[in-house]
């Protein structure tokens, strides 16, 4: 039946045409019962009737076939379609199988790329495209004050905002993080949490787990809501999940408090880095936290939240705060000089966040970077082997093989690859953000970051494995489109050709070294700072040293009887053999906590409004050896002495920018100032330190004597030549002899430090990780490159080398396009990187690419890189034997 | 002639057509044809429901369609069972058997013993 396949062969060019189909089969069987009829003895007339009664209803049933037909058609096309993609994917397989160096090389590379693009973008997507689980957060905002790195306002004002304005919803104040000992089966363990104002569970719109939320009516005043709402998971931690703690009492810091209710277990408050543990009701607020703030406009310690009335803009919010601010700096002009406020996005510590965002954004953009040089050396890698298979391919050509098919093979070959790249990465990248989620830097467990992976980032991932894939899989595709079947099979390929290929490849690895420089620069900026911030002076010396924490207000220890434990904690410290100097102090520099921004006046101010204050300071209420524990420096004047006790004149050590900003450049010791009502004599100058974080620029500080200004918040400082384990070990022993209740946290000061050194850390580590993948890249590519340059021009170098060309010449005709273009690339790349500093400044220590060790290190690095990638493909060049390779032709 | 005239019971259709077949390929006119004769001129269909069938029964893969020249040398389309053509005969001709002769048994009988009937009466 030959006219089948030849009509099947037109069925390819014209497709089929089913209707006609259809017509001509039933055309068919009517004259065939004619012709029978007719041989009846029937008359033509009659037996076309006959037949066609016979048949019944001809026109629907010819349109049924088409219907079937069309289906059949279709199906027949899938079928196709799928075999040749199998028949595509196990050649393409089997291909890869046989080079299995190329095919490990390539799957690698790839997944190496994606995977860092997965797990920088999971965080990404965790940190600024999650919505927080509250109900429409797009309306939710926290109110700043003007300054930049600011915070809210304080109480009293927040009330004044929340009271006149028209154009909030609702507006929620959050004091956070607090801690409290909270007692229950007889122990006291520390925990943390937010105190909220009645309204904040109804304003996020958050509906209870387990019991109820407390609401704006149950607050009467001061101390009338004795409620705490518990965290899923300090329910689950503490509680064992036992819905009978509904309703029972707790205490926090000894105060009875009664568990009312349980939070969902996705709910943290609108701050994705933090996992509080409570919620208390803000008009309590002074038994958890020992002191008072409701009403006091001097001191702003809380967070300031509020929904916008639907259709109000940003800006007619912050204008109408602006009036109200207007209005208060009128009526309170002593304390309320300048409230002006503005909205910022909620969720990463205020304008923190624009920093993180910016840094992430950024991550993210060195990550593409780096699947981007990872592609381009995939690119070359299947260039280089395209135009080797040049002969296989033109072969096919030549035997009939269709160049769509061909190109279809190819990019199925490369699709392949991408997609086994791309699942290896996921796969690695998943593992380490499910490290990451479970990974609480800072050791407590209210602080960390929890990743969920969802669809999203497996899309993403699966996106840009697609996309690396058809881009770098296009190169040899075009390569095939091109092959002209004659001459590559005459073994030469067309000089023209070959020149023009080179160059596009040429483009390609200059691109990728370029972006590998830069990931360099800005990877070595990064460590350099992280290693700055290391051994920046922070006015303390926090080797060997341990820290202790002793929640003695936790469990109710107050006043006389705090100073009376506090003397004793520190008696028997430095009894222990081996302590060199133990004291405390109210909250560790450095540590998120402290007294900040207390006014400071000269003596003799009756009008202490801010207006009229010097400057504002931190303030350390301190032991006398406090000071040498924590190795800072006196450098004139005496130390607090335990004489310097509550019926003494108050005496002060301040520190130099205290100082210089106080009495300039006389000396200050003997001088005198202000604080809080109350004369103090400067007796001592000491050093400058960091207080906040270690990028803030210098802040006055005051250490005044603990006996003088009682604290009930311990902090026990101790240096000593033992290890960090036996004096933890000591310490606990007396610290639970002298207060057996209280919760104590005991760690190297080193370990405390960690959050401070955290941003700079995670900077280095992820620039690091980076850098190393971008020059690994390199390597790889320049070496790809000029090995493959050397190998596809042995036989002229070796004829070169046979009529006597000198090992120079040899050398720059074999490697120096590659080097050429490293030391091109790498120009590129320094320059980049100089620009993109900037940003890492603000999250790096003193980051600064003009840093001429950055600049040095960046160009060793890169050299280094060209001389190890070149140093094979040049050294085969060198050795050839002119002799032995043309005679192998 | 119209005494004889049975009407086609559902599905009978399509396994005649499979049987029809068994020998090879046939077009349309060819297997009315074959139906008629096999039966003695007991089985009419209406011609026009053949062609559905066939159709339906080539989209299931139980037949192959081909084009190709009649025994007058007209392009016609051809009809042929697939290997699983085949298997879906000799299975639905055991079925249809064992069918038939359960219903001819049962109106074969002439007394039937009815115990539940005795007992009760």
């Amino acid at each position: 039946m030959s006219l089948n396949r030849m009509s099947r062969r037109y069925d390819r060019f014209l497709g089929p045409d089913i209707a006609a189909d259809v017509r001509d089969e039933l055309r068919f069987h009517i004259d065939a019962k004619v012709h029978d009829l007719i041989a009846q003895g029937w008359p033509e007339e009659a037996a076309r009737k006959e037949a066609e009664r016979q048949f019944g209803n001809l026109r629907a049933t010819q349109r049924e076939g088409e219907r079937i037909g069309d289906s059949i058609e279709r199906r027949k096309h899938m079928k196709e379609y799928w075999d040749d993609l199998l028949q595509d994917v196990r050649y393409s397989f089997r291909k890869l199988v046989r080079s299995p160096g190329f095919s490990a090389v390539a799957i690698l590379t790839l997944a190496l790329g994606i995977s860092v693009n997965i797990v920088v973008f999971g965080i990404l997507n965790e940190v600024i495209l999650h919505p927080l689980h509250v109900t429409e957060p797009q309306n939710l905002y926290q109110i700043f004050h003007q300054e930049w790195m600011s915070g809210g306002p304080s109480y009293p004002a927040f009330e004044d905002f929340r009271r006149r304005n028209t154009t909030f919803a609702g507006m929620a104040a959050i004091y956070g993080l607090s801690s409290v000992g909270l007692q229950w089966n007889n122990t006291v363990r520390e925990v943390s949490g937010y105190d909220v104002t009645g309204n904040y569970f109804d304003l996020l719109g958050v509906r209870p787990e387990l019991g109820r939320f407390f609401h704006e009516s149950d607050e009467h005043g001061p101390g009338s809501a004795p409620y705490v709402v518990l965290s899923d998971a300090l329910w689950r931690r503490e509680f064992h999940a036992d819905p009978g703690v509904i309703g029972t009492t707790v205490n926090l810091s000894t105060h009875p408090f009664t568990i009312i209710g349980v939070a969902p277990p996705d709910f943290q408050g609108l701050e994705r880095f933090f996992w509080p543990g409570y919620f208390v009701p803000m008009v309590n607020e002074e038994q958890v936290e020992g002191w008072d703030f409701l009403h006091s406009r001097l001191y702003n310690p809380v967070a300031v939240i509020g929904r916008l009335k639907p259709g109000v803009t940003m800006q007619q919010a912050s204008d109408n705060l602006n009036a109200i601010a207007h209005e208060l700096a009128r009526e309170y002009p002593a304390t309320d000089r300048d409230e002006s406020a503005r909205l910022v996005r909620p969720g990463l510590e205020g304008d923190r966040g624009v920093v993180i965002r910016e840094f992430l954004s950024s991550v993210m953009v060195l990550a593409l970077l780096v699947l981007l040089a990872a592609s381009a050396n995939l690119a070359s890698l299947f260039a280089a082997r395209a135009s080797d298979r040049s002969r296989e391919l033109a072969l096919r050509v030549a035997l009939g093989s269709s160049r769509e098919r061909l190109l279809r093979q190819l990019l199925t070959e490369t699709i392949l690859v991408s997609l086994l790249g791309g699942i290896l990465g996921m796969g690695c990248a998943n593992a380490l953000l499910m490290v990451l989620s479970r990974w609480q830097p800072f050791g407590t467990g209210s602080e960390h970051l929890v990743i969920a992976v969802d669809v999203r980032v497996y899309l993403f991932g699966l996106f840009l494995s697609l996309v690396s894939g058809t881009a770098f899989g296009f190169i040899p595709a075009r390569h095939a489109w091109q092959s002209r079947p004659l001459q590559a099979m005459k073994n030469n390929p067309p000089e023209s050709a070959y020149l023009r290929r080179f160059a596009a490849r040429d483009l390609l690895l200059c691109a990728q070294i370029a972006m590998c420089s830069l990931l360099v620069t800005a990877s070595l900026v990064a460590v350099r700072g992280m290693v700055r911030a290391l051994n920046a002076p922070l006015g303390i010396e926090p080797k060997h040293t341990v820290v202790a924490e002793v929640g003695l207000g936790m469990v109710g220890i107050g006043g006389d009887e705090a100073h009376a434990k506090q003397k004793e904690i520190i008696d028997a410290a430095e009894s222990v053999p081996g302590v060199q100097a133990a004291g405390i102090v109210n909250f560790l520099p450095l540590s998120g906590s402290g007294m900040s921004g207390i006014p400071v006046y000269w003596p003799g101010t009756v009008d202490q409004s801010l207006s009229n204050q010097v400057l504002d300071t931190r303030v350390y209420p301190i032991s006398p050896d406090y000071l040498k524990a924590a190795g800072t420096r006196l450098l004139t004047g005496r130390n607090v002495r335990w004489r310097d006790d509550a019926h003494a004149p108050r005496v002060a050590v301040v520190n130099e920018t205290f100082a210089r900003k106080m009495f300039g450049n006389g000396p200050a010791v003997g001088r005198h100032f202000l604080l809080w009502n109350e004369l103090y004599e400067v007796i001592g100058v000491a050093e400058d330190g960091k207080y906040v974080d270690l990028n803030e620029s210098p802040i006055c500080a005051v250490y005044t004597s603990t006996a003088q200004m009682g604290q009930s918040s311990t902090v026990l400082v101790v240096r000593s030549k033992l290890s960090s384990g036996d004096i933890a070990a000591a310490l606990q022993r007396i610290l639970t002899d002298i207060a057996p209740t209280a919760p104590i946290t005991i760690r190297t000061w080193e370990n405390a430090l960690s959050n401070v050194l955290f941003p700079a850390r995670a900077a280095a580590a992820a620039l690091g990780v980076m850098g190393m993948l971008a020059a690994m890249l390199a390597l790889t590519g320049i070496f790809g490159m000029a090995a493959y340059s050397v190998s596809r021009r042995m036989k002229e170098l070796g004829i070169r080398a046979a009529l006597g060309a000198r090992r120079f010449q040899i050398l720059h005709s074999a490697v120096g396009r590659p080097f050429g273009l490293l030391v091109f690339g790498s120009f590129v790349g320094l320059v980049a990187g100089l620009f993109a500093s900037q940003l890492l400044g603000k999250i790096v220590y003193e980051a600064n690419s003009r840093d001429p060790l950055v600049m040095c290190g960046a160009i060793a690095t890169m050299a280094f890189l060209g001389f190890v990638a070149t140093l094979i493909p040049a050294r085969r060049a060198l050795g050839l034997n002119p002799s032995v390779l043309l005679r192998e032709e | 002639m119209e005494a004889a005239k049975l009407e086609f019971l559902r599905g009978t259709l399509d396994v005649l057509i499979l049987k029809s077949l068994a020998w090879g390929p046939l077009h349309g006119y060819g297997i009315t044809g074959f139906i008629r004769q096999q039966s003695d001129d007991a089985l009419l269909l209406e011609e026009g429901t053949l062609y559905p069938a066939l159709w339906r029964l080539e989209s299931k893969g139980l037949l192959q369609a081909e084009w190709g020249l009649s025994e007058n040398k007209r392009k016609a389309k051809f009809y042929r069972l697939t290997a699983k053509g085949r298997r879906q005969l000799q299975q639905e001709t055991t079925t249809w058997q064992a069918y038939a002769a359960a219903v001819s048994k049962v109106l074969a009988t002439t007394q039937p013993n009815r115990p539940l009937a005795e007992e009760i009466g």
